[in-house]
């Protein structure tokens, strides 16, 4: 619903108001259009998107391609061209090769459990009658609070002596989760989906209340059971925020670094869960290397940008 | 969350997620007092929302009106701008952004240098636009002819009539800059400035291991900082939800 009422008549609207005909005689007289203080109105904005967003994208791709490094403000040096060898330094570095894996780790665990829970999930809300408020609420609580309160819950779960551990009792792993260079990055990404789930279950609730309520009625005549159901009309139906829901989640992986970095202590056990961005930091900053750190966000950018591509052939090929 | 915040020793079994009176002290919310000043932390996360809010919705207006009821050239790019701008990615920014403010401008631990990044919210932009469009053009018309001032139509005739759009905006500007880490994270070194849930990420990456009862001082400034959010969320529930659907699905 809120997909078309966001998305819709947008463009139409605005063409058809520039050629107005009561004010074409009117626009000829003033060159700034009839309500020159529009622009005025818009000065702040565009300021703003040139000075904090345009610019600094450029400067991005210039400080990548340059030897750069922290300078006390004002003070002139020499910042030479070096072409691609930041590019190169970033590719040929072990760390980030490690950086990249976890985060296909991530994806591979986090998309398809993200699609496949909150979708059963808002399926099954749609049919709750009794209660609905209350199950949002609670889906909805840990997406609206900080990662860095609800972290220290899990850490409080997931410690060597913690909760689930207890639980298993003989089965827990060893060495634990978190301190696990096999089980850290699943740990982490199962967190992101749990604290993320709300937000995407209600996204599905939203497509759900399109599809047609005929379209069940006249598959339960014709016999199909519950499943054939789900899998017949369900999924089908909601492929649009299927995509939208993989494309969100793919860019939550590539922006990953709060939860590594309290959950595991900075991408420990050795390297098992650094993020891209995590490295951004601790390389650009930490470092005193802004050069590789824009090299490595522009390859992280690029890569995002093909995989959303990828995305949208698998899944996105079929519905037009 | 809240149960562990209050209990004296971490009880990890099945049972401690359940109150137990015998188990239940204060103490803990002024341990982690102690070691970072939450009324502190909380106004400086206050200041920073604020002032994230606050910027968002005074030229958001501006822009949003302009965009959805005035004619003027360059109209077309400005829209046009505004739809690009929301699908710049942040890591792109990260660096060139540190340098600049940090580095060049020396913003670092200042308010300022923490609100500027998220300053003025796209999306929030957007919602605006799509508000003032649904009033009818005819009503600006009548009040330009009766020769008020494109502010004061603006202030007297517009922004009444949009009051929902000024609470879907605050509310979905508000748990952005409310629990981000990573950009104030990197400004504030200076522990007096920084918002909550930076301080609160170093007592956990640093002093926890020190503490006598971790875990329960984590947890209970975990619930001061969740607390606002929750509280908010709980109370405008069906907008909230909403507004975060709508906003996501701009692509």
């Amino acid at each position: 619903m809120s997909l078309r009422s966001v998305g819709g008549p947008r463009t139409g609207d605005t063409a058809g108001r520039a050629v107005d005909h009561r004010q074409a005689p009117r626009k000829r007289k003033n060159f700034l259009g009839p309500q020159p203080l529009g622009l005025l109105f818009s000065a702040p904005y565009v300021i703003y998107v040139l000075a904090v967003l345009a610019y600094p994208l450029g400067y991005a791709v210039y400080i990548s391609f340059h030897q750069f490094f922290f300078t006390a403000p004002g003070v002139q040096v020499d910042r030479p061209f070096v072409g691609l060898d930041n590019y190169i330094t970033v590719l040929s570095d072990p760390e980030v090769q490690r950086s990249f894996a976890n985060i296909g780790i991530f994806l591979v665990i986090n998309v398809p459990l993200t699609v496949g829970l909150s979708l059963v999930l808002a399926n099954a809300l749609n049919r709750v009658t009794r209660l609905k408020t209350f199950f949002r609420v609670a889906y909805y609580v840990p997406y609206v609070t900080a990662s860095v309160a609800v972290v220290g819950v899990w850490l409080f779960l997931f410690q060597q002596n913690g909760l689930v551990n207890a639980l298993l009792g003989p089965l827990a792993p060893n060495p634990s989760w978190l301190t696990n260079s096999w089980l850290a990055m699943p740990t982490v990404a199962l967190y992101v989906t749990w604290k993320q789930l709300g937000f995407f279950i209600l996204l599905y609730l939203a497509a759900l209340q399109n599809i047609p309520d005929e379209l069940y009625e006249s598959a339960s005549v014709d016999g199909g059971s519950k499943w054939v159901q789900f899998w017949n009309i369900t999924v089908p139906g909601v492929r649009s925020a299927s995509v939208l829901v993989t494309l969100l989640a793919t860019i939550t992986g590539a922006n990953l670094f709060t939860e590594p970095y309290l959950l595991t202590g900075g991408g420990g056990p050795d390297g098992a869960s650094t993020s891209p961005v995590f490295l951004m930091y601790q390389k650009g900053i930490l470092q005193g290397n802004p050069d590789v750190a824009a090299a490595l966000g522009v390859v992280l950018v690029i890569g995002v940008l093909l995989i959303t591509l990828i995305q949208k052939r698998l899944v996105g090929g079929k519905e037009d | 969350m809240f149960i562990g915040s209050l209990q004296t020793n971490p009880d990890t079994s099945v049972g401690g997620a359940f109150p137990s009176p015998a188990n239940i002290t204060g103490e803990n919310y002024s341990n982690i007092n102690n070691s970072i000043d939450l009324l502190k932390g909380l106004v400086n996360s206050g200041i920073f929302t604020g002032g994230v809010i606050l910027f968002t919705v005074v030229f958001g207006l501006l822009v949003g009106y302009a965009l959805a009821q005035m004619q003027f050239r360059g109209k077309g790019l400005v829209f046009g701008m505004m739809l690009l701008v929301q699908m710049i990615p942040f890591q792109l920014l990260l660096i060139p952004l540190y340098v600049m403010i940090v580095r060049d401008y020396g913003l670092a631990d200042t308010y300022l240098g923490m609100i500027l990044p998220f300053a003025i919210n796209s999306t929030a932009v957007f919602v605006f636009r799509q508000y003032f469009m649904q009033l009818p053009s005819t009503l600006f018309e009548a009040a330009r002819i009766d020769g008020a001032s494109e502010l004061r139509i603006l202030w007297q005739i517009a922004i009444p009539l949009v009051r929902p759009a000024i609470v879907t905006a605050v509310l979905l500007t508000f748990i952005g800059p409310w629990n981000e880490f990573l950009w104030p994270f990197l400004v504030t070194k200076d522990q007096a400035i920084q918002p909550l849930a930076v301080s609160l990420a170093n007592y956990i990456s640093n002093i926890a291991a020190t503490a006598s009862n971790p875990f329960g001082a984590i947890l209970a400034g975990a619930c001061v900082l969740a607390a606002p959010a929750v509280a908010l969320f709980i109370f405008f529930q069906r907008q909230f939800i909403s507004t975060n659907i709508g906003s996501s699905v701009k692509g």
